[in-house]
């Protein structure tokens, strides 16, 4: 019962926001946070028990001999965790950012459906429950998009909705012609499918159409079209659900898909990894580089997401255990840096009506708490020790060469210069004294900049204290190790 | 030829008919009498049906299926009659389209 | 106890008595007093199928007459299934009219409104005999009341369009009975028989007679149902009848008639008995999800974008019937999908309805292009039908999705993976025309006022949602639905449904 907690509690606390209307700020602020603390102690508590071994499973019938089922093993609790500690962060963000805003039930009532929704995506054992909430993440997450109900944002809308369903088809598609081949599929460290009878060039086709699936969500070029547009949603949805749950939901499922599903042997040896590897790495490349040409604070992010998302997409496709490991890490490593970075972007915007690169100059200034804590992050990005990115790149790297494919590690070495490249010039021009008449100017308000010191500081927590237990880099590395026969952390 | 034969066919020709002039004739009182061909000649094929077995006893399932049509028939007809005439007060038109109002 | 083996014709007579007592009474009807005759006639079918559950398929002989003279009711899982369909519709379809139609006073005389409850109760006890009956000419009479009962609501309202739109569907109706009628005469000519359970014995034999009149009683169910080519007459009446109406027109009316197309082709005849039959049906199913959904891309009112939505997503039903002659599991499969989608169908589209109603009734107009703003104006009707769409496309947890699911694998089961594909891209055509509505809700209201509405008519607002939150659910009751349809004679033969 226990397990299902983490998504009812915040399904809960969103229909509740729905039922009490617009004019009830402060019950709505208190039953968010309520939920959104609860759920943290929920996966908190859970995440203890499975340290010590203790797995909670627990089934809903649904289809014939197909239930609904969510476990809470090691790897779906991680993302949980990054996906509720952050909504509690960006709900404190978020009351202040759109205090003045329109129709903040809808909001925040969506708001919580998607986290519930990314809490399914997480613990759900088998493939169809994983679509399941899938698909019901793709539905919550569209009015968000189109919050402003403007010209633009329903035509950002309409693109989100192309990829996501058109996506999800292939996905459907997909998880049916696999379950009428193996029976319904529960994710199994090292693999699921490996006795099945079936031709390779099925597997082969199921995997492209799953990937097709996964790969809206996870930014796949070409399937990334959809993210730069959304951008025109409030920040607290490009920072939560654009840079942590929705796009996070598909790189965890490609994790799922190559550890849990095919298995790395099996990937290996049907010789789907390698194409997957591929794309990964070309979407890496085009990210970083289109993200350079960017003057848009928010779409230069969007490109950045699209590259660094396709890290953890990298990793797993190289089948090796420490590239894994390191893939994982960078689901949590990435989330706590682009949040950062998304908050100063909703703070620039908020604050000083900043929104171009070009605009930047001199704000270090006025607002250099909020870009200091950019700079952390930025500084993670790029790799620079002892922050939380150079951990997760390391891993990377290493799992890369000691699987055989160097060239990963080097590219993983080029993208981090390439984003020194595009995260510096805003922290170069924000110190820069300005040339124009903005001399003096608040500091972002205290509820929009304790949530942005917050995450900064889990950039530098989680980088010196990788390997402790806890840490996402130990953690990652526990929940990936029994896909990998014989390897210990 | 003998009434076995001849009432079932008369029944498919008058039925055809009635198909005809349900789907071609503008006239909404030429579609309600289309009706009741097409009912006519069910009712033809089904009491040749019933003639088929022998002429002392013939067989009384369809000519009960007949009446309880006969009756099914005659509602429908009322019904459609009750609507045309308030079709006719409340737009003065005899067919669906103004343009067929014209033709006719 | 013995009253417990009258249920299957207590769910026929107890509406009929009610229709009556509403016609003696007249027409001030409290809203209490429809809640009471709603619940009244749901309580027999809830019965019937808990003793369906319990033990097995029920038969009753009307008058105590048996086969092959007299009308024998036969009520197993897959006709308990659509009994409980009509009944929680035709429960909410009472509820919300009682909100819906203005009481009558000096303001609004006439009995036209008045007559709307004893018609509307005469209507669904008809499908529930429908449903019913188990044999062949009585499915004939049933056919006609429904008909009747049916195209006499269309013109309730005086306007010349749900006039000429009622017509249309009288014309249609005569058309679809009569062929019916001739063909259960050459069926008659051929086997001597009106019993389905009988039929489906003496049918093993072919006869040139026999496959005609099958043949004619089949195509007159596919006009009656809508299904492309045949549609044309369902539009119009389905949008200009007053909501309550619509409503049960869309969710229930069509799916009687298809219910007897499921009969005949499932249980009486055996398979592949007319042939290439099933593929044709099959394919006008595709043909119909195809046109219907792109004929509701194009549509600018509200109701005629709902009234083609059911056109499309009739033609998921025939999906069945080419799937059958797989047999096993491929059948059990299609057959359970069918009767989700049935239900969840019927859930959803009654809602959108009843929705489009209330929008009419606090807008004034349901111009889908001054609909803009709605989500902030009237968040639940914007719920309403985002949640009912959500069934439309096929997307979990929707009822809609678990029959996606199961039609898919069973396409794919079988290697005809085609069917596959139309359900997919039907699932994406529904959300093209969804979302174009939806969008239209999320878009910033303009600075028009907006209109005021009784009090009465927004309360009216949570029997839709109630139905759509339903269907978007009804995944979680398909072990529920597996059990009905295992019940029923088609998955009996079959051994069940296998995982």
């Amino acid at each position: 019962m226990t397990v299902w907690l983490p998504v009812l509690l915040p399904a809960i606390g969103g229909v509740l926001t729905f039922a009490m209307g617009e004019s009830r700020s402060r019950s709505r602020v208190a039953i968010n946070l309520g939920a959104a603390a609860a759920s943290v102690a929920v996966v908190i508590g859970l995440t203890v028990d499975a340290y010590a071994g203790r797995v909670a499973t627990s089934t809903v019938a649904m289809l014939p001999g197909i239930g609904l089922t969510l476990s809470s093993d090691l790897l779906g609790l991680l993302f949980a965790a990054v996906a509720t500690v952050l909504w509690g962060v960006t709900l404190v963000y978020a009351f202040g950012y759109m205090s003045h805003a329109e129709d903040r039930a809808r909001f925040f009532g969506f708001f919580a459906l998607c986290i519930a929704s990314a809490n399914g995506v997480a613990l759900a054992d088998d493939l169809v429950s994983f679509f399941l909430f899938y698909e019901v993440l793709s539905l919550a997450t569209y009015p968000l998009v189109v919050h402003s109900g403007t010209g633009e944002a329903l035509a950002a809308g309409r693109r989100y909705l192309y990829y996501a369903l058109g996506g999800g088809s292939a996905l459907l598609v997909g998880v049916v012609w696999l379950t009428v081949l193996a029976g319904p599929v529960s994710f199994a460290p090292g693999g699921a499918i490996a006795h099945v009878a079936a031709q390779a060039w099925e597997l082969r086709a199921i995997f492209g159409l799953l990937v097709a699936g996964l790969g809206v969500k996870a930014a796949l070029v070409p399937l990334h079209r959809w993210l730069p547009g959304a951008m025109v949603a409030p920040a607290p949805v490009s920072a939560l659900l654009h840079a942590v749950a929705v796009v996070k939901a598909g790189a965890f499922g490609m994790v799922r898909l190559v550890n849990e599903v095919y298995g790395p042997e099996l990937a290996t040896s049907l010789g789907v990894a390698a194409p997957l590897a591929a794309l990964a790495a070309a979407t890496i490349l085009f990210g970083s580089v289109v993200a350079l040409r960017q003057d848009d604070i928010k779409a230069r992010l969007a490109y950045s997401t699209v590259a660094q998302l396709s890290y953890i997409t990298l990793g797993v496709a190289l089948c090796s255990p420490l590239a894994a490991a390191g893939a994982v890490a960078h689901l949590a490593h990435h989330a706590v840096m682009k949040i950062t970075m998304f908050f100063t972007a909703g703070s620039l915007a908020e604050t000083h009506h900043v929104k171009r690169v070009s605009a930047l100059d001199g704000v270090g200034r006025l607002m250099p708490i909020t870009m200091a804590s950019f700079t952390v992050a930025a500084l993670g990005l790029a790799g620079i020790p002892p922050l939380a990115g150079f951990f997760s790149k390391w891993l990377l790297g290493i799992g890369a060469v000691e699987g055989g494919q160097a060239w990963a590690a080097l590219l993983y070495v080029t993208s981090g210069a390439l984003a020194v490249g595009y995260m510096a010039p805003i922290v170069l021009r924000a110190v820069r004294p300005s040339a124009s008449e903005r001399v003096e100017g608040p500091e972002s308000d205290l509820v929009l900049l304790w949530p942005i010191v917050a995450v900064a500081l889990l950039t530098v927590l989680f980088g010196v204290l990788a390997g402790v237990p806890g840490s996402p880099v130990e953690w990652a590395a526990r929940a990936v190790a029994p896909s990998f026969v014989g390897w210990t952390p | 030829m003998n009434p076995a034969t001849l009432y079932p066919l008369a029944g498919a020709f008058l039925f055809a008919t009635g198909v005809y002039g349900l789907l071609a004739r503008k006239h909404l009182l030429h579609k309600v009498i289309s009706g009741n061909f097409l009912g006519s000649g069910v009712f033809l094929v089904l009491i040749g049906l019933a003639g088929r077995s022998s002429a002392e006893s013939p067989d009384p399932v369809p000519q009960a299926m007949v009446l309880t049509g006969i009756v099914v028939t005659v509602a429908l007809t009322a019904l459609a009659l009750a609507l045309i005439k308030r079709y006719h007060t409340a737009t003065g038109l005899t067919t669906f389209d103004p343009v067929d109002e014209e033709q006719l | 106890m013995s009253l417990l083996e009258h249920l299957p014709v207590l769910a026929i007579v107890v509406p009929l008595a009610g229709a009556a007592m509403a016609f003696v009474t007249g027409p001030r009807r409290s809203a209490l007093e429809c809640a009471a005759t709603s619940v009244l006639t749901l309580v027999p079918v809830l019965l019937l199928a808990a003793r369906v559950l319990d033990s097995g398929p029920q038969r009753y002989a009307v008058g105590g007459w048996g086969g092959p003279l007299g009308i024998v009711l036969l009520a197993d899982g897959t006709a308990a299934l659509f009994l409980v369909l009509i009944g929680i519709v035709g429960m909410a379809v009472t509820v919300y009219a009682a909100g819906y139609f203005p009481t009558p006073d000096e303001e609004h005389p006439g009995p036209g409104h008045g007559l709307f409850w004893t018609l509307w109760l005469f209507m669904w006890a008809s499908l529930n005999a429908l449903v019913l009956t188990a044999d062949v000419f009585n499915v004939y009479v049933c056919l006609e009341l429904v008909g009747l009962s049916a195209v006499a609501l269309v013109t309730l309202t005086e306007g010349a369009e749900a006039l000429r739109a009622g017509m249309r569907y009288l014309f249609a109706s005569i058309l679809g009975a009569m062929t019916y009628l001739l063909g259960v005469s050459l069926l008659y000519a051929s086997t001597g028989l009106l019993d389905m359970e009988m039929l489906s014995s003496a049918l093993k034999t072919p006869s040139v007679a026999s496959s005609t009149g099958l043949a004619l009683m089949i195509a007159a169910l596919l006009l009656k149902t809508a299904l492309v080519p045949m549609h044309f007459w369902l539009p119009t009446a389905h949008a200009a009848a007053p909501s309550p109406v619509s409503a049960a027109l869309s969710a229930l009316v069509v799916k009687g008639s298809f219910f007897v197309v499921l009969r005949l082709m499932l249980d009486v005849m055996p398979p592949g008995h007319l042939g290439g039959a099933d593929t044709l049906l099959g394919v006008f199913g595709a043909a119909a999800i195809v046109w219907g959904s792109v004929q509701a891309l194009v549509q600018t009112r509200l109701k005629l974008l709902v009234a083609y939505s059911t056109v499309a997503q009739v033609g998921y039903l025939f999906l069945v019937f080419p799937l059958a002659g797989a047999g096993g599991a491929v059948l059990s499969s299609a057959f359970l999908g069918t009767g989700v989608h049935a239900l969840s169908h019927g859930l959803a589209k009654a809602s959108m309805f009843l929705a489009a109603g209330v929008v009419l009734k606090r807008f004034g107009h349901d111009r889908i292009a001054d609909l803009a703003g709605v989500a902030r104006r009237a968040p639940v009707l914007a719920a309403t039908f985002a949640l009912a769409g959500v069934t439309m496309m096929g997307l979990p947890p929707s009822g809609g999705f678990a029959a996606k699911w199961l039609i898919a694998g069973a396409s794919i089961t079988s290697g005809d993976w085609w069917w596959a594909a139309v359900v997919v891209a039907g699932g994406l055509l529904a959300a093209a025309y969804m979302f174009r509505l939806l969008a239209t809700f999320m878009a910033s209201p303009g600075d028009a006022p907006e209109p005021a509405a009784p009090l009465r008519v927004v309360r009216t607002e949570w029997v839709p949602l109630a139905l759509a939150t339903a269907s978007f659910l009804l995944v979680f009751a398909v072990p529920v639905v597996t059990q009905l349809a295992e019940a029923g004679s088609v998955l009996a033969r079959v051994g069940g449904v296998a995982p």
